[in-house]
């Protein structure tokens, strides 16, 4: 399969990253060598195969609707960010 | 391993863990030393031992702590620039049973970031270097922790593994390493990497030290809905037909070194002398597997990694302007935010990030998913139908970890596509999700390449582990 520039800068964009050009022609070779390999899978027949998306054994794991103590609390958490202001994450300017 | 008591200091074996951690600078195994806070927990220990107090089963046990795990220890950064900076106010839950057996963590251990990668070189740290020689890698993900462990820097460490990262580097490196059965020990407060395959586990000398590790690190946790009842030591599949099996078109690869293959051969003599049936397998789907494994596992890193966009912790970019090139045709329209995102991401991933990234959107998006994300799915199911077959006719598989021992460094990290060819025996049990053990066998011998570690995995019906474990200390 060839991928385009056009697909590179789609996936960037779906991927929320930028790319200089050096990386884009770098990638755009490795996304096709890649490709080649996987489509190796075209050879398997899955006809008549349902899909596996998890190995975990168990289903609907239930517990009651209690709020369990964490342990890490709000100030702990708001410290992480690169900004606070009043008790709030800060970012850039939206509007 | 050496465990604190009367005769043995706590801050005795700290303080050697520290100095052969010094020693051995040079490998660039650690992104960070725990020395102070290590010492005075070890002080706390021998006052215990003194006062005849009791103590936990891993007293005054130094081990290194990959560094895609949380603790209140230094920054998790996972090795990956987007997280430098991280003060994790939460310890993972598999770092609190083994503090609270009494280990000390000592460092942590550098990965690829995000454990994207089979060599450790994809590291933002740079890349660790082999236990036996400087110019090859230590394998990967969990580079740091498998030479940590093999120049007795520490007693153990821990891993992940999410298509190998605890084996390869384990057999690479001449240690032990058990991937577990999926869901047996919790993942919180691990970073994730692909969800439906992540395991955490460990690297010791001995098979004996992982299982005294398994008894303490497995179980239910209601943090990680994923977890499993406590089945480890109480509640294990037996392992009794005495047949061991090995897979045919593994041992058949062209791929496959000369080494690795005599290694194999030469356990699997060893089984039969001691009283295992050999049983030849055909598993023709496993062919498939590393295809299927290179789509699923970049769909969930993709998902995984958007969380990370500079807002709520670690890395925040300090540019909010559009990138001068950039990905996006309408990128003059950005608003300062998006541009926060935007750059955050770009300067935070390495290239082995993006890559990955870039393929799960693509095996995501609409147009695609039936024909690479569903596709593999389905392949999923036939590998593990494979294996569940195999599994009734013989009680584990013996096979290489990796078709070759230790390459070299800068060899294969500019072709992903030779890269991820190292994972073609691994993958197929994490898509599986059943336990294996990584062990050594022997080392090569030939005049280019003297004293590089074989690493062979035992590979078992889920469940097994225990009994998994009992069974490689019979084959070393």
């Amino acid at each position: 399969m060839e991928i385009t520039e056009k697909e590179i800068n789609h996936l960037a964009d779906l991927s929320n990253f930028s790319l200089d050009e050096k990386e884009k022609s770098a990638l755009k070779t490795d996304l096709q060598n890649i490709f080649k390999y996987i489509s190796k899978l075209n050879e398997l027949d899955t006809e008549n195969v349902e899909p596996t998306y998890q190995v975990f054994e168990m289903e609907n794991v239930w517990r009651p609707d209690e709020i369990i103590p964490q342990d890490a609390d709000r100030e702990a958490l708001l410290a992480l960010s690169a900004e606070q202001e009043d008790h709030q994450i800060k970012v850039p300017k939206v509007l | 391993m050496r465990i604190a008591n009367k005769s043995t200091s706590a801050v005795s074996l700290i303080k050697a863990s520290l100095e052969k951690i010094e020693k051995h600078k040079d490998k660039n195994i650690f992104t960070f030393i725990n020395a102070e806070p290590a010492l005075k927990k070890a002080e706390e220990i021998d006052k215990k031992i003194k006062k005849g107090e009791p103590v936990g089963r891993l007293a005054g046990v130094p081990y290194a702590l990959k560094d895609n795990f949380l603790s209140k220890e230094g920054e998790t950064t996972a090795s990956a620039r987007i997280l430098t900076g991280l003060e994790s106010p939460i310890d993972a839950t598999c770092v609190e049973k083994l503090e609270a057996e009494g280990a000390i963590m000592v460092g942590r251990t550098n990965l690829d970031a995000f454990a994207h990668g089979s060599s450790t070189e994809n590291s933002y740290f740079g890349p660790t270097k082999n236990a036996f020689d400087s110019e090859r890698v230590a394998g990967g993900s969990s580079g740091g922790s498998a030479v940590a462990v093999a120049l007795d820097c520490v007693e153990f460490a821990t891993g992940t593994d999410t298509g190998g990262s605890i084996r390869q580097p384990a057999s690479f490196n001449g240690v032990f390493g058990i991937k577990p059965t999926y869901g047996t020990i919790s993942r919180y407060g691990v970073v994730a990497m692909a969800s439906s395959t992540d395991v955490l586990g460990f690297f010791a000398k001995s098979a004996a030290d992982l299982d005294l590790l398994m008894e303490i690190a497995s179980g239910h946790d209601e943090k990680d809905m994923t977890s499993l009842p406590d089945f480890y030591g109480s509640a294990d599949v037996e392992l009794g037909k005495k047949k061991i099996g090995f897979v045919k078109e593994f041992v058949e690869s062209p791929a496959l070194a000369p080494e690795l293959k005599t290694a194999l051969e030469e356990k699997l003599s060893l089984a039969k002398s001691k009283g295992y049936e050999i049983i030849e397998l055909t598993l023709p789907a496993l062919e498939y597997a590393l295809a299927a494994y290179y789509i699923i596992q970049p769909a969930e890193v993709a998902s995984n990694l958007s969380r990370y966009d500079g807002i709520r912790y670690a890395y925040r970019t300090k540019t909010l302007k559009s990138p001068k090139i950039s990905s996006a045709d309408k990128s003059s329209e950005k608003t300062a935010l998006e541009n926060l995102f935007l750059n955050t991401r770009s300067e935070g991933f390495m290239r082995e990030n993006k890559r990955r990234i870039m393929i799960g959107n693509f095996v995501l998006s609409s147009g695609f998913y039936d024909a690479y994300f569903l596709k593999a799915a389905k392949a999923r199911t036939l590998i593990i139908q494979e294996f569940e077959k195999a599994f009734k006719s013989v009680d584990a598989i013996l096979s290489p970890v990796a078709p070759n021992p230790a390459f070299k460094l800068g060899e294969k990290v500019n072709d992903p596509v030779s890269m991820y060819l190292e994972d073609v025996m691994s993958v197929p049990v994490n898509l599986a999700g059943l336990p294996a053990v990584a062990f050594p066998a022997g080392s090569t011998t030939s005049e280019k390449t003297p004293h590089l570690p074989l690493g062979l995995q035992l590979i078992g019906p889920r469940r097994s582990d225990k009994n998994l474990l009992k069974l490689v200390e019979e084959l070393v």
